[in-house]
C-alpha cells in the first residue's frame, strides 16, 4: 500500500506540471495579460514594455512558467485586478465554495443513494420507472436553466429562500444552490445505486443471507448495501473536483463570492495571475480528490490489493 | 418478516423470465447475422429508439433549413415589441429587443447541431485513432499517450473551456469546436483503447496474422469493426453533451456571442428577464433539453442493442 501512494504521488507530478502549464499557455500565450490591463484604451507603448518587463513577459514561455511556479511555492500567487493579493482572494473564496460542495455532497449521498436503493429493489415497478425518467430529465436539462427555474419559484414566486447569497455565504442560504448544483451528479448517483443493487440482489452471497434467515434489514444494510457501494463512493468522490469546477455556474446564478465568482471576475476583467492561481489549486483539488478515491477503494474492496 | 425478504429474489426472478421470449424470437430466423444486423434487428422493436430517432431527425432537418417552419427573420426585431407576451401569429412572444422568440428558437438549433456534429466527429476520429493506436501497438506509444490524456484529463471541461475560450476571444462555432475536440479526446481515446486491448487477444486476429496480415489490415479489417460498438455509444451520448456544454459555455459568456443565434445566448437573456417574461426561457431552454434528451436516449437504446451482456 505504502509503495503503491508513493508511486501515485510520482505520477501526480508530471500530471501536475502538463496540466498547470497547459493552462499558463492558454492565458500568456494565446492571451495577452498587458493589453488586458488597459481594458479598452490602447496602453501607452513605453509603459507596455515597462509592464512586460517588470511581469517577465519578455521571457521565453517555460521561463516565464518556472518564475511563476517558483512564486507559487513560496505562497505568492500575485496581484488580482483590484490590487488585491490573489491569496488573500483565495482565503475568502475558498472556504464559501468548500461549504456550497459539502451541502452538494450531502444532497447526493442522502437522496441519491435513497432514491438509488428504493427504485433498485423495485426494479421494473412504477416507483422506479418514474424516478428514472426524472433522472433522464434532470440529466438532459443544463445546470444553468434548473437553477434559474428554481430560484425564481422557491426564490422570488413562493419566497421560501432567499434568491440570493449573502457574501458571508452561511450554510442555511446554500442549501438550494447546493441542490442545484449536486442535481445532474444526483441523478447519476441514483442510477449507478440502482444498477448497483439490482446486480448484487441475485449475488449468491446474498440469497445465502436469505437462507440464513436473517433478518431482512441486516440482509439490506450489512450485505446488500456494503457491497453496491463501493462504485458509488468512487463516483462521489472524483465528482467532487468536478462540482469544485462547476460551481461557477452555480455560483453566478446566486451570486455566490466563492470560486467561481473569483475565476468569472478575473475572466472578465483579463487578469491573468487570478484565473491561473485559482484553476492551479482547482487541478490540484481534482487530483488529489483521484488519487484519495483510489485508495478508498482498495479499502473497501478487499479484492483489491496494491501492490 | 421472512415474506419481505423473499420479494428481493422474486424481483430478480420476475426480470430474468422476460430472456427466454427473446431468445425464442432469435431461433426463428435462421440466417446467422452479425454484431450490427442483430442490433439493427433489437433496435427496430423499440419505440424509444424511434422517438429519439425522429426528434434528431426533425432538428437537423430544421437545422439546414431553418426557414420550413420559420417566416420571420431572427434578427429583424421591432424594440417595440420587447417583452412582449404571446399573442396570436406570435406564440412564443418576444424577447427584450423584440425578437420573436419562437423564430429565434428555430434559428438557433443550427448553432448546436453545428457545434455537437463537428466535435463529435472531431473527438471521434482523433480519439479513435490515438486510442486504437496506443491499444495495438502498448510500449512506448502507449505509455506517452496515456500521460498526455492523464495532462488534459487533469482539467476540468468546463474551467478549460473558460479559460481557453477567453483567452482565443472565441466567439465562433469553429473555436468551440476545437476547443471541446482537443480537451473531449482522452476520454474516448481511453474507451478505445480499452476496446481494441480486447479485441486484439481474440482468436481471430491471431488467425488473422497467421495467414500472413500486415499491421494496417489486422486493425482495419479485424480489430475496428469488433472495437468500434463502445465508440459509437459513446459519441451519441458526448454529441448531447457537447450541445449543453455549448450552451453552458456561450450563457458564461464565453462560447458563441451576438448577432450569432444560439439557445445558449437567448436562455442568457432570457435568465435576466426571469421575472418580467418568463415565457422568454421557456422555448430555448425546451428546445435544448429536449435535444439533449434525445441524444441520451438514443445513445442509451444502441448501448442495450450492441451489448447483449446488458439483455
Amino acid at each position: 500500500m505504502g509503495r503503491y501512494v508513493i508511486r501515485r504521488l510520482l505520477q501526480m507530478i508530471p500530471v501536475f506540471i502538463g496540466s498547470t502549464f497547459l493552462i499558463f499557455f492558454m492565458v500568456y500565450a494565446l492571451g495577452d495579460p498587458v493589453a488586458a490591463l488597459f481594458g479598452d484604451r490602447a496602453p501607452d507603448p513605453a509603459t507596455a514594455a515597462q509592464i512586460r518587463a517588470d511581469l517577465h513577459l519578455n521571457d521565453p514561455l517555460w521561463k516565464q512558467y518556472l518564475i511563476y511556479m517558483k512564486n507559487i511555492f513560496t505562497g505568492d500567487f500575485g496581484t488580482a485586478f483590484n490590487g488585491e493579493s490573489v491569496t488573500s482572494l483565495m482565503g475568502s473564496a475558498f472556504p464559501v465554495t468548500i461549504r456550497l460542495t459539502i451541502v452538494a455532497i450531502l444532497f447526493e449521498i442522502v437522496i441519491g443513494i435513497a432514491l438509488g436503493v428504493l427504485t433498485g429493489m423495485k426494479r421494473g415497478k412504477p416507483v422506479d420507472t418514474g424516478v428514472l425518467l426524472l433522472t433522464l430529465v434532470v440529466i438532459s436539462v443544463p445546470t444553468f436553466v434548473t437553477g434559474y427555474v428554481l430560484q425564481y419559484l422557491f426564490g422570488v414566486q413562493w419566497g421560501w429562500v432567499s434568491p440570493s447569497v449573502s457574501p458571508e455565504a452561511p450554510f442555511n442560504e446554500l442549501i438550494l444552490p447546493g441542490l442545484v448544483l449536486a442535481l445532474v451528479s444526483l441523478a447519476y448517483v441514483t442510477r449507478l445505486t440502482r444498477t448497483s443493487i439490482a446486480e448484487n440482489t441475485r449475488a449468491d452471497y446474498l440469497r445465502t443471507a436469505v437462507a440464513k434467515g436473517l433478518p431482512r434489514r441486516r440482509i439490506i444494510v450489512r450485505h446488500l448495501l456494503r457491497n453496491s457501494l463501493i462504485p458509488v463512493v468512487t463516483f462521489i468522490g472524483t465528482d467532487v473536483g468536478f462540482l469544485m469546477g462547476g460551481a461557477i455556474v452555480t455560483e453566478r446564478i446566486f451570486n455566490i463570492h466563492g470560486v467561481g465568482y473569483q475565476l468569472y471576475q478575473g475572466i472578465l476583467r483579463n487578469n491573468a495571475p487570478t484565473v491561473v492561481g485559482f484553476v492551479t489549486i482547482l487541478v490540484l483539488v481534482f487530483l488529489i480528490a483521484n488519487l484519495l478515491v483510489d485508495l478508498l477503494y482498495a479499502v473497501l474492496d478487499p479484492r483489491i490489493r496494491y501492490a | 418478516m421472512p415474506e419481505n425478504t423473499d420479494s428481493v429474489i422474486l424481483d430478480s426472478a420476475a426480470a430474468a423470465t422476460s430472456g427466454p421470449a427473446l431468445i425464442a424470437d432469435v431461433d426463428k430466423r435462421d440466417k446467422p447475422r452479425s454484431l450490427w444486423n442483430d442490433a439493427w434487428y433489437d433496435l427496430r422493436r423499440k419505440p424509444v429508439f424511434y422517438i429519439s430517432a425522429l426528434v434528431i431527425l426533425f432538428l437537423i432537418v430544421i437545422a439546414i433549413w431553418p426557414g420550413l417552419i420559420a417566416t420571420g427573420d431572427p434578427l429583424q426585431c421591432q424594440l417595440i415589441n420587447s417583452l412582449n407576451g404571446p399573442s396570436s401569429g406570435h406564440w412564443f412572444g418576444y424577447d427584450q429587443q423584440g425578437c420573436d422568440v419562437y423564430t429565434r428558437t428555430v434559428y438557433g438549433a443550427r448553432a448546436s447541431v453545428e457545434v455537437g456534429i463537428f466535435s463529435t466527429v472531431g473527438v471521434a476520429v482523433l480519439g479513435a485513432v490515438l486510442g486504437g493506436l496506443s491499444g495495438y501497438f502498448g510500449g512506448w506509444l502507449d505509455a506517452i499517450l496515456s500521460r498526455i490524456s492523464d495532462i488534459f484529463f487533469g482539467i476540468p471541461i468546463l474551467l478549460g473551456g473558460v479559460v481557453f475560450l477567453s483567452a482565443v476571444k472565441g466567439g465562433s462555432v469553429t473555436t468551440v469546436s476545437t476547443f471541446i475536440i482537443l480537451l473531449g479526446w482522452p476520454q474516448l481515446a481511453r474507451i478505445a483503447r480499452g476496446a481494441v486491448i480486447t479485441a486484439k487477444e481474440q482468436d481471430y486476429v491471431l488467425a488473422a496474422k497467421a495467414l500472413g496480415a500486415g499491421h494496417g489490415r489486422v486493425l482495419l479489417r479485424h480489430i475496428a469493426p469488433n472495437a468500434l460498438a463502445p465508440v459509437i455509444v459513446w459519441s451519441t451520448i458526448a454529441l448531447g453533451t457537447f450541445i449543453s456544454l455549448e450552451a453552458t459555455l456561450s450563457f458564461l459568456g464565453v462560447g458563441l456571442k451576438p448577432p450569432a443565434v444560439s439557445w445558449g445566448i437567448d436562455i442568457s437573456s432570457a435568465s435576466e428577464q426571469i421575472r418580467n417574461a418568463p415565457h422568454m426561457l421557456l422555448w430555448p431552454a425546451g428546445a435544448l433539453s429536449v435535444t439533449v434528451l434525445a441524444f441520451i436516449l438514443l445513445g442509451d437504446a444502441v448501448r442495450d442493442a450492441l451489448d447483449p451482456k446488458l439483455r
